[in-house]
């Protein structure tokens, strides 16, 4: 055996030392994987801390979206989808959804402003299981193409504490480096306030796949456009109701349901699917999927909507993912912030139980 | 066993082949969780082989822990002290653990925050657990650390397999080799032919 043969004491420490070497390359192999080599990579967790130096720390809050209120009703597809999504949701007939609208930003206390961009989030609870979760916001364009120029355009546009606004040098330097952003911020300025969360078209924003029975894909981008007539936002918003905009959607919603027409708007190849800061052509087909009405509005203090996290890549079978770098950088990131408030304290909510009237 | 055969070196085949198949999908599966929570760009990515290949992990311990009640092992090779055949035994049912624990876990964590659990298509996992946000973190930090633990586990016991074959040379890892082994590999007393 060779066991019994004593090999030579240098030999032995060769074969320590290889023994060493070949651990010691799967370790390296494993940092690398897990980032600790490339601290200067972004990572979700560096994306979320971004958020909580930029917006402080709210314990218990959605970390971007973190001012908003919970609401329910059901979605209406006419069919129309049918043929270039196998997803149930696009058959026709009606199913539950949970939503949620919230202004932009980590201040869960920030005062309700025309300009705030707005969002409404949509959970369609479909047969067996299945589930379907879409986060849309009131820009026609994102601000950023990457995840990387979204922290950069976070940290760039953060308030100044002395100021009260960001600081224009970084602002500027920002939009240099990404003349994509200008661009875009170009479109968003051209598009018209309106009034209120009910007024507003929501915009997924980002590509994503229909994929039909057979097997082919199309690509899609999709928006919620209100059958609420658009009123346009007040030059002067009446002044001292933080919750303006947020009492005012409790108002309607107690007055009667609120819809919007799911649009479908279809790609052409040559369409960018991974660049949410262009938008698609005006004439591509556009489809009307169905009828989202939202009927009943609860605070996010007593709803389970608090914890549904609106991964945009919990998606039914029918849409898959595109090559936008941002959705797997959202879902990602949505994950972390989930992980981080349900493990925190709740605080109340700045639209309280109370606000809602029975 | 009679006295006159050779005394069973390796592992059972089908254990030989658990052992392999196993090895190569938990290292993979270890790198690509590490991999997963760094990265924006590839987490999508990343997750949707996490998940079927965490599922396919569960259901192939469970053949693995009963195909290891249903076989013989091979004895431990004289190089083994007492106390090292201990740690070597303990470590074996930490692993067994981890095994279960860590896609168990997984499994309940995204059942408790009501996160569909997609394996491919229309094919999904229905939840174990009732829905529990508290219940989730708990969850959520458990597979980190057990994932950890896992990997330091399979990291000293690959290390310690190969300081025996090339520090110690007593053939351990013969023991376990998808092939058979050398008629040289038998220990002591002359090797006997079984054919």
């Amino acid at each position: 055996m060779d066991v019994t043969d004593d090999p030579p004491p240098a030999s032995r420490v060769v074969r320590l030392a290889l023994v060493g070497a070949i651990v010691g390359a799967v370790l390296v192999a494993f940092a690398y994987a897990a980032g600790w080599l490339t601290p200067g990579r972004l990572t979700p967790e560096g994306l979320v801390d971004t958020f909580e130096q930029v917006n402080g720390q709210h314990p218990g809050f959605r970390r971007n979206h973190a001012k908003g209120v919970s609401v329910s009703g059901t979605f209406e597809s006419t069919g129309r989808a049918a043929t270039l999504s196998r997803a149930v949701v696009f058959r026709p007939g009606r199913v539950p959804v949970v939503g949620r609208f919230s202004l932009a930003g980590g201040n869960p206390n920030a005062a309700d402003s025309p300009e705030t961009v707005r969002a409404l989030a949509i959970r369609f609870s479909l047969p067996d299981g299945e589930e379907w979760r879409t986060a849309m916001i009131s820009l026609p364009v994102f601000p950023v193409r990457t995840p990387e120029a979204f922290r950069d355009q976070l940290v760039a546009m953060s308030v100044d504490p002395r100021t009260g606004k960001p600081d224009a040098a970084k602002v500027q330097a920002f939009l240099a480096a990404h003349p994509e952003s200008a661009r875009a911020l170009t479109v968003i300025k051209a598009e018209k306030l309106s009034s209120g969360y009910e007024n507003t078209t929501y915009y997924g924003l980002n590509a994503f796949e229909l994929v039909s029975s057979s097997g082919k894909s199309t690509p899609v981008r999709w928006s919620m456009v209100p059958l609420q007539p658009f009123v346009p936002a007040a030059a002067q918003p009446a002044a001292g109701d933080p919750n303006f905009l947020f009492d005012a959607l409790i108002a309607q919603v107690e007055r009667g349901p609120l819809r919007w027409r799911l649009v479908l708007t279809i790609g052409q190849p040559g369409d960018p699917t991974n660049d949410a800061t262009i938008a698609w052509p005006a004439d591509r087909e556009q489809i009307d999927a169905g009828t989202l009405t939202i009927d009943r509005i609860e605070s996010d203090d007593s709803s389970p909507v608090r914890n549904i996290t609106f991964d945009p890549l919990v998606l039914p079978n029918g849409i898959t993912t595109s090559d936008d770098p941002l959705l797997s950088a959202r879902s990602a990131t949505y994950s972390v912030s989930f992980t981080r408030r349900v493990g925190e304290p709740a605080s109340p909510s700045a639209v309280p139980p109370s606000a809602i009237h029975p | 066993m009679s006295q006159t055969t050779p005394s069973i070196r390796q592992f059972a085949w089908s254990s030989r082949i658990l052992h392999w198949l196993m090895a190569v999908m938990v290292l993979a599966m270890l790198f690509i969780g590490a991999a997963m929570v760094a990265s924006l760009a590839d987490y999508h990515l990343l997750l949707s082989i996490h998940r079927p290949l965490g599922i396919t992990i569960l259901g192939l311990v469970v053949v693995r822990f009963v195909n290891r009640q249903l076989t013989t092992l091979p004895p431990f090779p004289p190089t083994m002290s007492s106390s090292e055949r201990r740690v070597a035994e303990w470590s074996e049912r930490l692993m067994y653990g981890l095994m279960f624990s860590v896609p168990l876990i997984g499994w309940a964590m995204l059942s408790a925050a009501r996160f569909p659990i997609v394996l491919y298509g229309p094919i999904r996992l229905p939840p174990i657990l009732p829905v529990n946000a508290a219940l989730y973190t708990v969850l959520r930090g458990a597979h980190t650390v057990l994932a950890y633990l896992f990997f330091v586990t399979v990291i000293a016991h690959f290390t310690a397999v190969l300081f025996h074959t090339l520090v110690i040379r007593d053939r351990l890892l013969e023991r376990m080799v998808p092939w058979r082994a050398g008629p040289t590999a038998q220990p002591a007393p002359a090797p006997r032919d079984p054919a």
